[in-house]
């Protein structure tokens, strides 16, 4: 295999790669999980926190 | 329902504290030297004081005191908060904190005496190296242990970009400063010509890309939705502009050496991928600022959620800015001048600075139990420190296109129309104002620290108790 042949499969690998994420990240099962992710931060209303999440 | 287990908060604290006394150290030395090329007479004719012995100092001082211990401090925060878990290796953690305040110390002492392997950004000698890399290994084994034993299933996105910056900066600091000493203050880089100049390049802006930006982003991640009081606009977009980012930054550094003895091809190679890199840049940006959609009121009444939102805007500004100048059409231009210098100045105090500062406007209070000092004064930091950044980058915008043009300027028999050295008096007048500019930069950071002084000054250190999981899985 030449190394030009090595690059051009590579550079294959790596955007099916990319594009496998982006289907993942959007894939529609996926939104509950991500929703519940993105408030994480949100989970441990300490004594000392005046920021929780606004219901809006 | 609560364990009784309390969160690690001394290490926080103590890594909260230094970032604002190195910020300030760091920031004044920036002033200086500023001010010593408008007035050249300031470096007092003392070795220790000249130009070329304070730049390193106050790169490191700005870059990995400043900033790193801003990184060290949210991260660590950051990780437990998410993770609901007790640092892991207490007795690490503290040594990450002493091992890095000795690197700083060394630094001061060793850069003025002119000890430096001069590679950029990576001036310290070898003895430091190694010292670094002791900090730094112990520092990715107290964090991903954390991870390990956390009792979260899901690991946070700021997590995730604490952890390539930490990665990434190990692999980094690693492969650039292989050298060979030749006395205990004195080394020669492991590679040679060319080759030496693309390590450095690859380390310098990866430093950029994971030091300056993957790191600050995990602040962004936390601090932003924490402040606006409402989760990341869109949380696929981090993920995937998570993997974009740090599948391409890593080729970018070729940029830094257009027109060089590195092969066009690599050259070219750095350009596309700096082109390229705009996409994940405005993900994160986008994603950073569209969290306050449907809330842009709190921009009005909360001086500090707006601090974190014009860092994010500059962060936009000068990742759009980048690519441009690694156009090699452009870059033929300014490279070599302050263009860069505003460049490097629109990011680091525009986006770096701007959003450690919000961060700690949110940590360190709440790290004694303590509500901020006076919101009236963030607002006077606000302004200071943004007309300040604005007659930076302006000022240097002017001077460096300004330089990049009378250095080309050809007469029509092909001599040059100018000298080098009437190119350097004509940027007086934009020296003086860039000094003004860093002044204000440095007087709002002051006004910073006063206020937080008064917010704990009277405060004991607390414990917060680290809350139950909602559910067991």
């Amino acid at each position: 295999m030449t190394f030009t042949l090595f690059q051009s499969i590579w550079s294959i690998v790596v955007m099916i790669t990319f594009l496998g994420i982006v289907v993942w990240a959007f894939s529609s099962k996926r939104k509950s999980a991500f929703d519940e992710a993105a408030r994480l931060p949100f989970e441990d209303d300490q004594l000392t926190d005046n920021n929780k999440p606004s219901a809006e | 329902m609560t364990s009784t287990e309390t969160y690690n908060y001394k290490v926080v604290r103590q890594f909260s504290i230094m970032t604002i006394v190195w910020g300030l150290v760091g920031m004044s030395v920036g002033v200086l030297i500023a001010a010593q090329l408008a007035w050249p007479v300031l470096n007092f004719d003392i070795p220790w004081l000249t130009f070329s012995r304070l730049r390193p100092l106050h790169t490191n001082a700005v870059i990995f005191a400043f900033g790193g211990c801003a990184l060290f401090a949210t991260s660590y925060y950051v990780v437990q908060h998410t993770c609901h878990v007790k640092l892991a290796f207490p007795a690490l953690a503290a040594f990450t904190f002493w091992g890095w305040q000795a690197v700083i110390l060394l630094a001061a002492i060793t850069l003025p005496l002119g000890i430096t392997s001069s590679k950029e950004y990576a001036e310290l000698e070898w003895p430091i190296d190694i010292l670094i890399t002791l900090v730094w290994v112990s520092y990715a084994l107290v964090f991903f242990a954390t991870i390990v034993k956390r009792r979260i299933p899901h690991i946070y996105v700021a997590n995730w970009f604490f952890g390539a910056f930490i990665i990434t900066v190990a692999v980094l600091h690693l492969f650039n400063s292989a050298a060979l000493p030749v006395s205990f203050w004195k080394s020669y880089s492991a590679y040679a010509g060319v080759q030496d100049a693309m390590v450095q390049w690859w380390y310098g802006h990866n430093a950029v890309g994971f030091f300056l930006t993957a790191g600050f982003l995990g602040i962004m991640y936390y601090f932003v939705p924490k402040q606006a009081g409402r989760p990341v606009y869109s949380y696929r977009l981090s993920v995937v502009h998570f993997w974009a980012l740090v599948f391409t930054y890593i080729w970018a550094g070729p940029h830094h050496l257009h027109y060089t003895a590195l092969p066009d091809w690599a050259q070219s190679l750095g350009m596309i991928m700096s082109l390229i890199l705009l996409a994940p840049s405005w993900g994160g940006m986008i994603n950073g600022i569209m969290t306050l959609s449907g809330a842009w009121h709190k921009l009005r009444t909360d001086p500090v959620l707006r601090l974190l939102i014009v860092s994010i805007s500059f962060y936009g500004m000068s990742t759009f800015e980048g690519p441009m100048m690694s156009i090699k059409t452009v870059n033929a231009l300014s490279h070599y001048t302050d263009w860069t210098i505003g460049h490097v100045h629109s990011g680091a105090l525009g986006w770096v600075a701007l959003v450690s500062m919000g961060a700690m406007y949110y940590l360190i209070p709440r790290l004694f139990g303590r509500e901020l000092y006076s919101l009236k004064l963030v607002e006077v930091h606000f302004w200071t420190a943004t007309i300040g950044i604005v007659l930076y980058i302006a000022s240097m915008w002017v001077a460096g296109i300004m330089q990049g043009l009378m250095w080309r300027a050809v007469n029509a028999d092909g001599t040059l129309t100018y000298s080098f050295v009437e190119s350097v008096q004509a940027m007086h007048p934009y020296y003086i104002v860039r000094t003004l500019g860093g002044a204000f930069f440095l007087l709002g950071a002051v006004v910073m620290a006063y206020n937080l002084w008064r917010s704990i000054s009277d405060a004991k250190p607390i414990e917060v108790a680290i809350p139950e999981p909602a559910s067991v899985h």
